[in-house]
């Protein structure tokens, strides 16, 4: 295994699998000049820059708009990211169909703009946000994070966007806020997966106050430095690392603070199977499976086995502070 | 079911193109093998191949299975009773199909952690353990296929033996069943859930009638 807990640090990145400063800020100064940065034809822009200019991990990219970001170096796991197109093909997004294939085909339905997001609950400052304000609420960085699904599959993902307690922070939560709740766009419209009743939609999910406010805690509008694919929840969604991936929702237009633990969608349909925390905890299996390995997509071939799942997926030292003195098996 | 009588006639009109269509018919049941060799070799497996490979031994287990219960039903309508010379080679690609699924998941998926196996087929995972002992059954069939096999055992009780299929398919739907029911997604398991239906159910009725026919 090469990964180990003091990576996430930074110190022992290798060199080569950081994208050098000049092209980074070379990058940012040309998505600047021309003015395309977010809204523009970021596909059309691929075409002009120079070969062997590298947007995270060397990746193609998809053709969708560009999101300029600085990389954070304190947020990056050095290990390889997963290939842009399992990253974009292979979804959970059960507004789009329950099929892992379902959300790249038929997510082109979502409109992801004009979008916004509202602030609601135990705040001082309820609000709408419009995307483009959120977009500059707080400056973008790049983090590349392990992503563990709790089918027991995982990837390596470089997404772009800001710690949620910048978010927070301005919107001013009361004493009595003790919970986030988030709430994913429900228009039957735009996601044919809605007509059937799979879990309760709108799709809902939490996070305790303490959980919400830490720096992993990542409100996310890209991806390999280009604004959310629809079927990677655009956009814009969380990203918790150290939780399994569907605790953190997609297509987000609801932010609430509330003084009690949200009802969660997953939690409602199945609570002996999803609990309310949904940590990635090797030693706590799922009731129908063992939670102990996963396959990490992209990693070598069908010969390959599965890895060890790490505690809080690697992230316990960063983590594990959080939990002290709860029963994880209670509160799984 | 009634091989022996029509057994007989057959054996009196003999269909010389029979041979030749068994190979056929074997080449084509090869296909799917086929297909995920040539998806391997050219990286077309998607993102998780496993599961992909999974899925599909499973699925074409299922289509054989499908097919093999046909056959009789299928006979019976048309009269055409040479179909029967193709039943134990259909059966044997089921289990054929089965037994890929089976060592996809103990090899590819398990990596041979026979803890963990033993724990999943014990009951930690019950759609497993249904899956499970459809395949038992189903290699306890392909053992005892070959002709020898049969006259050792003695006609009657091969055959029933043998009837051991109807368990089979119904086990097989169930663990479909419960392995899609964590996502709450039963269109597809619900179609080979018809189908068996259809075939047994085709079995039942013509199984209560004959009584009757009698009588009359």
């Amino acid at each position: 295994m090469s990964t180990s807990k003091a990576r996430l640090r930074g110190a022992d990145i290798p060199a080569s699998s950081i994208t050098p400063r000049e092209v980074a800020t070379g990058r940012r100064r040309f998505l600047q000049a021309s003015g395309i940065g977010l809204t523009g034809m970021g596909g059309a822009a691929l075409g002009l820059l120079p070969a062997g200019e590298a947007f995270a991990a060397e990746s193609p990219g998809t053709g969708l708009a560009k999101l300029a970001a600085t990389r954070n170096a304190q947020y990056v796991v050095t290990d390889k990211p997963t290939d842009i197109k399992d990253v974009t093909t292979y979804n959970n997004f059960y507004e789009f169909g329950t099929d892992k294939s379902d959300p790249a085909r038929r997510a082109s339905t979502l409109k992801p703009r004009p979008w916004q997001v509202a602030i609601e609950g135990e705040v001082k400052q309820p609000k709408i946000y419009d995307l483009d304000a959120l977009l500059k609420l707080a400056p973008l960085e790049e983090r590349i994070y392990r992503m563990r699904c709790v089918e027991g599959w995982s990837m390596v993902i470089p997404w772009v966007g800001y710690s949620l307690s910048a978010l927070i922070k301005q919107v001013q939560p009361t004493g009595n806020a003790r919970y986030v709740e988030f709430v994913t766009l429900a228009d039957p419209k735009q996601m044919p997966g809605l007509s059937y009743p799979v879990l309760s939609w709108p799709y809902v999910e939490g996070l305790r106050m303490d959980e919400a406010m830490h720096p992993l805690s990542l409100l996310t509008f890209g991806l390999y430095g280009e604004v959310l694919p629809n079927q990677n929840g655009a956009p814009v969604r969380m990203v918790v690392p150290w939780k399994y991936g569907f605790k953190s929702a997609k297509s987000i237009v609801k932010i609430r603070f509330v003084e009690k633990m949200p009802q969660t969608s997953w939690n409602r349909a199945a609570s002996n199977e999803y609990g309310f925390y949904s940590n990635v905890n090797p030693e706590v299996d799922h009731p129908r499976w063992s939670q102990a390995t996963e396959r990490r997509i992209g990693d070598g071939g069908i010969f390959t086995p599965k890895r060890k799942t790490l505690m809080f997926n690697g992230y316990a030292d960063q983590v594990a502070s959080l939990y002290q003195g709860m029963d994880l098996r209670k509160f799984f | 079911m009634s091989n022996a009588r029509d057994g007989s006639r057959s054996a009196n009109r003999p269909n010389r193109w029979v041979p030749w269509a068994k190979v056929v018919v074997f080449l084509l049941a090869l296909a799917p093998l086929l297909r995920l060799v040539v998806y391997g070799l050219t990286d077309q497996l998607g993102a998780n191949p496993v599961e992909f490979i999974t899925r599909s031994t499973g699925t074409w287990t299922l289509v054989m299975l499908c097919i093999t219960l046909a056959v009789t039903p299928v006979r019976r309508v048309t009269g055409m009773s040479w179909l029967l010379r193709f039943r134990r080679m259909l059966g044997l690609f089921a289990c054929f199909y089965a037994a890929l699924h089976f060592a996809t998941y103990f090899w590819l998926d398990q990596w041979f952690d026979w803890a963990s196996i033993l724990r999943d087929v014990t009951g930690k995972r019950p759609f497993i353990t249904v899956g499970f002992v459809a395949f038992v059954l189903m290699a306890l069939l392909a053992i005892t296929s070959p002709h020898a096999v049969m006259r050792r055992l003695g006609g009657r009780r091969w055959q029933r033996l043998h009837r051991a299929i109807y368990a089979i398919a119904v086990l097989s739907i169930l663990h479909y069943w419960w392995m899609k029911a964590g996502k709450n997604d039963l269109a597809e398991p619900l179609i080979y859930a018809i189908v068996v239906t259809g075939l047994l159910g085709a079995r039942v009725i013509w199984a209560l009638r004959r009584p009757l026919r009698r009588q009359s």
